[in-house]
């Protein structure tokens, strides 16, 4: 074997070591405190199955027929000439063939899978990341141009929208969107949580987009000038598109840092992930588990964005 | 076609303010051919950026094909499309392709269809020499075949001057001679140009008058046999010496 390769075995077995160790370190630590561990308690708040009850949306006619084992169909016929369908298990069935329907009646139950919380509170941070980085990346876009502009007043603007953000932390921000501009406006929690976040996130991108495009070769300026175009248009082909390529990384971690930092709106009540943990946590004391579980939804989530940008940055460099 | 009167610029960098351009005039009839030279920081890159208005002048007037470009209400860009650069560093678009490079100006600027541009782009790409070229992009040429393709960059807005700044010093002296050889057959076709060059055999066989500038001032003036045999300054005699 070379002896390259042979350094790398090694190194490698080092790092497995290491792994190894910390996880034995973890796992001694807690039984000297006598946790005990319920990993079982966890996958039902991903998902679990329910009983759905089903209920007519007026008074009628039902016709029931079998159609195996254990299902049958009814055929609700209301009185205003509108028909329902519904399946359901036979053993739950409130309704008889020929028989009359009112409203309060259930015709009968099915069992299904249904998303836990958990699942709910990643979809709800996701949805919330997303508008937001848009917001962040529309505002971000518009504020970094106007960092570069000759014109004093929209230079001041956005410097001060910059300064402002970037001095300030997230949470107070994020508690005078709700409390103040939110009360003032009346936006629901998520649209305040998500304004937040999407102008928080712009003063950030801004600076990237800025140093992106302040780091193009004034001759590509010159250039694209010299042959006719105007400004707006030599930045939208010329300028954009090449500085887009090069803050790819550091506009990623902002989106990364973004995501992350969407969990600080579970101070206003949304349920977000964290907020889903907290209250799975009230209601299993699984403290560890629930916490290390909300790490590792997280962690999902940032690394499958990183993923994807390091597949982006392969396709741009065709250019290179 | 271009006429420069009375014109100064200065540049401040830090606490020093630089004369860049200083009181210079210059005429250049349409179909002439002609040559700046100096030595570096003489002003002569600035003069020449400054017809285009890629540099603001302080005081005088320059007027390209009868329109006074300094003044306060004119359309750059309709000025701009009509006045052909090329680049000492080349500055072509590196994500786009060659084709595009040459597309683009002729389809947002002069609104060109798709297939016009496109029949214009091969037939320029001919013209200088790289038509199976088209399809790559600018990293994967050479020097020498990425000017060519700036200098077709610029032909394709159908421009009534072109303007060269520097456009053979960055390049391989082996790479010299093919662009030239573009440059040459422009000049012999008509075209109206003005190039800042120290390329003194070009000069001879092309251009129809010489400028010589020193320290922001154009210093001497004369076609180029007037140079190669007796130039009247001290400095141009010393400038020539140092590069011939």
């Amino acid at each position: 074997m070379a002896p390259e390769a042979k350094k790398k075995i090694f190194w490698y077995s080092c790092l497995a070591l290491i792994l190894f160790l910390s996880g034995w370190g973890l796992s001694t630590m807690t039984s000297r405190i006598n946790y005990q561990w319920y990993w079982n308690r966890v996958p039902q708040y991903f998902f679990f199955t329910g009983v759905t009850e089903h209920f007519p949306a007026n008074k009628g006619v039902a016709r029931v027929k079998k159609i195996d084992a254990t299902h049958s169909s009814v055929e609700l016929e209301y009185e205003n000439g509108d028909v329902d369908h519904f399946k359901v298990l036979t053993d739950t069935l409130g309704v008889t063939d020929g028989g009359d329907v009112l409203e309060t009646d259930i015709i009968g139950s099915t069992t299904g899978l249904n998303r836990g919380i958990l699942i709910t509170g990643l979809l709800t941070t996701l949805e919330i990341s997303t508008y937001a980085s848009l917001l962040g990346l529309f505002i971000g876009l518009f504020a970094g141009l106007g960092r570069i502009s000759q014109n004093p007043m929209i230079k001041g603007l956005s410097t001060i929208y910059i300064e402002i953000i970037r001095g300030t932390p997230l949470l107070v921000q994020i508690f005078i969107f709700y409390f103040f501009i939110g009360s003032i406006m009346e936006f629901d929690r998520f649209f305040a949580g998500f304004m937040a976040l999407g102008i928080f996130a712009g003063a950030y991108v801004a600076e990237i987009i800025r140093a992106g495009i302040q780091s193009i070769n004034p001759g590509q300026m010159e250039a694209a000038r010299s042959v006719g175009m105007n400004y707006v248009q030599a930045m939208i082909f010329i300028i954009l598109p090449q500085a887009l390529k090069r803050i790819l990384p550091p506009l990623a971690g902002q989106f990364i840092s973004l995501i992350k930092d969407s969990s600080l709106v579970s101070v206003i009540a949304i349920t977000d992930l964290t907020k889903a943990g907290r209250e799975v946590i009230t209601s299993t004391f699984a403290t560890f588990e629930i916490w290390f579980t909300v790490a590792g939804m997280y962690l999902v989530l940032t690394f499958s964005l990183s993923m994807l940008v390091r597949y982006i940055e392969r396709r741009f460099s065709i250019s290179d | 076609m271009i006429k420069i009167q009375d014109i100064c610029k200065t540049f401040t960098v830090g606490l020093h303010t630089v004369k860049a351009v200083d009181h210079a005039d210059c005429h250049v009839k349409k179909g002439q051919v002609v040559v700046i030279i100096g030595p570096s920081g003489s002003g002569k890159s600035t003069l020449l950026r400054c017809v285009n208005r890629l540099e603001t002048i302080d005081s005088g007037q320059i007027i390209v094909d009868g329109t006074r470009i300094t003044g306060k209400k004119v359309n750059i860009n309709k000025i701009r499309a009509e006045v052909g650069m090329v680049f000492q560093s080349f500055n072509l678009f590196p994500h786009k392709t060659v084709r595009e490079n040459i597309n683009l100006a002729q389809i947002k600027v002069r609104k060109r269809s798709r297939a016009e541009a496109d029949k214009k782009t091969d037939y320029l790409l001919e013209k200088v020499g790289i038509p199976e070229k088209a399809d790559v992009y600018p990293a994967q040429l050479s020097g020498g075949q990425q000017q060519r393709v700036a200098i077709a960059r610029a032909l394709a807005m159908d421009p009534k001057i072109m303007l060269f700044d520097e456009p053979t010093s960055a390049l391989d002296p082996e790479m010299v001679g093919e662009v030239l050889e573009v440059m040459l057959t422009l000049a012999k076709e008509g075209m109206t140009m003005l190039l800042v060059s120290h390329e003194m055999g070009f000069a001879r066989e092309v251009a129809d008058s010489v400028i010589m500038m020193d320290h922001g001032r154009i210093i001497e003036v004369g076609d180029p046999e007037h140079f190669f045999q007796n130039p009247t300054e001290a400095r141009t005699k010393l400038f020539l010496s140092q590069i011939l």
